[in-house]
């Protein structure tokens, strides 16, 4: 099976600070991919190096086949991406928000019908700022899937979500999964990465600890719950951090 | 082309909703055009003028609706889309900066336009304002100040590091350059010393040959301001694309 995302050797540092440190990423296509950590572990920077937003000090990307820097324009006609702090333009309509980011693709997905799923399709003209939070993050969900994407980042997908949008949410993504989307996640929620994640990696301090999938996590950590295994791997578990 | 007529749309519509600029770019000037046309009326501008005051004052209103597009509206548009991380979105889709850039541009084009679409029937049916000179030559003469003005502000935004600082090389850009250059206060109550000063500004330029266009007056060196306001577009232009960031 071929690779949608490949990063080698990945490493970044503000300052003296090593926030990524030769990280080794493989995304095969059709699958999901759980990035996590603790808050600081790297993730986001680890994302927007991938994306080409940040450049990354050292290592080798390829996304889709493509240098994210080098290529941005074609690269994002078939990426999507959603961002934690997502913002919009103050006064921006729901309808106008995806209207301005469908215009931008040559093949844009129909997004009244994606917002129609995502259970915001009664909201596209109510004003963005006065949607709840969690219809705010299903609509940031929406702007991620309008490019019609091959590929997609969500990072911290269904923070704000209650237990039924989580589940709805999970129901849409394993369907657009069924029909040969890579989806690259990170989240907080153990639940929800053992639900969608075919393979995982864990960061701690910029490096990857456990990579593989949540089955051998468990195995390897001889624990039966996969948050277990996870705070007994990101070294989290007896820590005050 | 659909990407640039969508956008356009957009934020033309969420411009308008935000109502700064139809008050600093539309109404302001009829304002001034008012107050103007009650204090001078239809008063030669100088004993034995062929032009009225108003005439003469009629290219400097049209550049209030430019100086508050392109010295305050464009620049702080662009750094505050920058600061929101809104451009941080744009950048992970296939959107060039340069598409970015020229539909904010395009819009206070609009409205400078629509400025002058407002002032003139207004002066016109009121205190009689003509253009006395080629209309032609007047409309090319004010293109060049708003392209070479916007230009400046596209500089601004593309380069200022947040909202903050755009906003205040926005003022230091707008207000001198709204109040001296002729644009509100005509240059000629001004007292001679500061008329010399003045001219240095290159908005003054544009506002000079503009009331030379339009009053027929014989233009004394036409080359200086368009030598000087294309070299400021090209140059502003040339940095706003070249050294723009999206965060």
């Amino acid at each position: 099976m071929q690779e949608a995302l490949k990063a080698e050797r990945l490493s970044k540092s503000y300052g003296c600070r090593l926030v990524l440190d030769g990280l080794n990423l493989c995304v095969r296509q059709n699958t999901v991919f759980g990035l996590l950590g603790a808050n600081g572990a790297g993730k986001s920077t680890a994302i927007e190096c991938i994306l080409g937003t940040r450049k990354a000090d050292g290592g080798y990307i390829s996304v889709l086949g493509r240098d994210p820097q080098k290529d941005r324009r074609n690269l994002f006609q078939k990426v999507g991406v959603q961002f934690q702090e997502g913002d919009y333009q103050p006064e921006i309509k729901v309808s106008e928000l995806c209207e301005e980011t469908a215009c931008l693709y040559k093949s844009p997905a129909d997004w009244k019908s994606l917002c129609e799923q995502f259970g915001i399709g009664d909201k596209v003209s109510r004003v963005v700022k006065s949607l709840s939070g969690g219809e705010r993050q299903r609509l940031f969900i929406v702007l991620a899937l309008i490019p019609d994407p091959q590929l997609v980042f969500l990072d911290e997908l269904t923070t704000g979500l209650d237990a039924k949008a989580r589940r709805d949410v999970w129901k849409i993504l394993e369907g657009l999964k069924s029909k040969g989307l890579t989806i690259f996640l990170t989240s907080h929620f153990m639940d929800e990465v053992e639900a969608l994640c075919d393979e995982i990696c864990i960061l701690k301090n910029g490096r990857a600890v456990f990579y593989g999938t949540v089955a051998q996590a468990k195995e390897q950590c001889g624990c039966e719950k996969f948050e277990d295994a996870y705070l007994v791997l990101a070294g989290e578990e007896g820590t005050d951090e | 082309m659909k990407t640039f007529g969508t956008l356009l749309k957009n934020e033309l519509k969420l411009n308008i909703r935000n109502m700064n600029m139809v008050i600093f770019a539309i109404i302001m000037p009829l304002v001034v055009l008012v107050i103007l046309g009650f204090l001078y009326g239809t008063k030669p501008a100088a004993d034995g003028a062929a032009y009225t005051f108003m005439d003469q004052s009629f290219g400097a209103l049209c550049t209030i609706s430019i100086c508050a597009g392109g010295l305050m509206g464009l620049p702080l548009v662009v750094a505050e889309y920058r600061e929101r991380k809104i451009l941080k979105r744009f950048q992970v889709t296939p959107v060039s900066p340069v598409m970015l850039l020229a539909v904010e541009f395009t819009i206070y084009v609009i409205y400078a336009a629509l400025s002058m679409l407002t002032l003139f029937p207004v002066a016109r049916l009121f205190w009689n304002v003509t253009i006395h000179g080629s209309t032609l030559a007047f409309l090319g003469s004010w293109l060049l100040t708003m392209v070479s003005t916007l230009s400046i502000g596209m500089m601004v935004g593309g380069i200022a590091k947040n909202e903050k600082t755009a906003s205040v090389i926005a003022c230091v850009l707008y207000f001198p350059m709204l109040i001296f250059s002729g644009a509100t206060l005509p240059l000629e109550v001004m007292p001679e010393m500061m008329q010399k000063i003045i001219r240095v500004l290159p908005m003054t330029q544009g506002i000079q040959l503009m009331k030379e266009t339009s009053l027929g007056l014989p233009v004394s060196n036409i080359w200086l301001p368009i030598v000087v306001m294309g070299a400021v577009t090209v140059l502003c232009t040339g940095i706003a694309v070249k050294c723009f960031k999206w965060e």
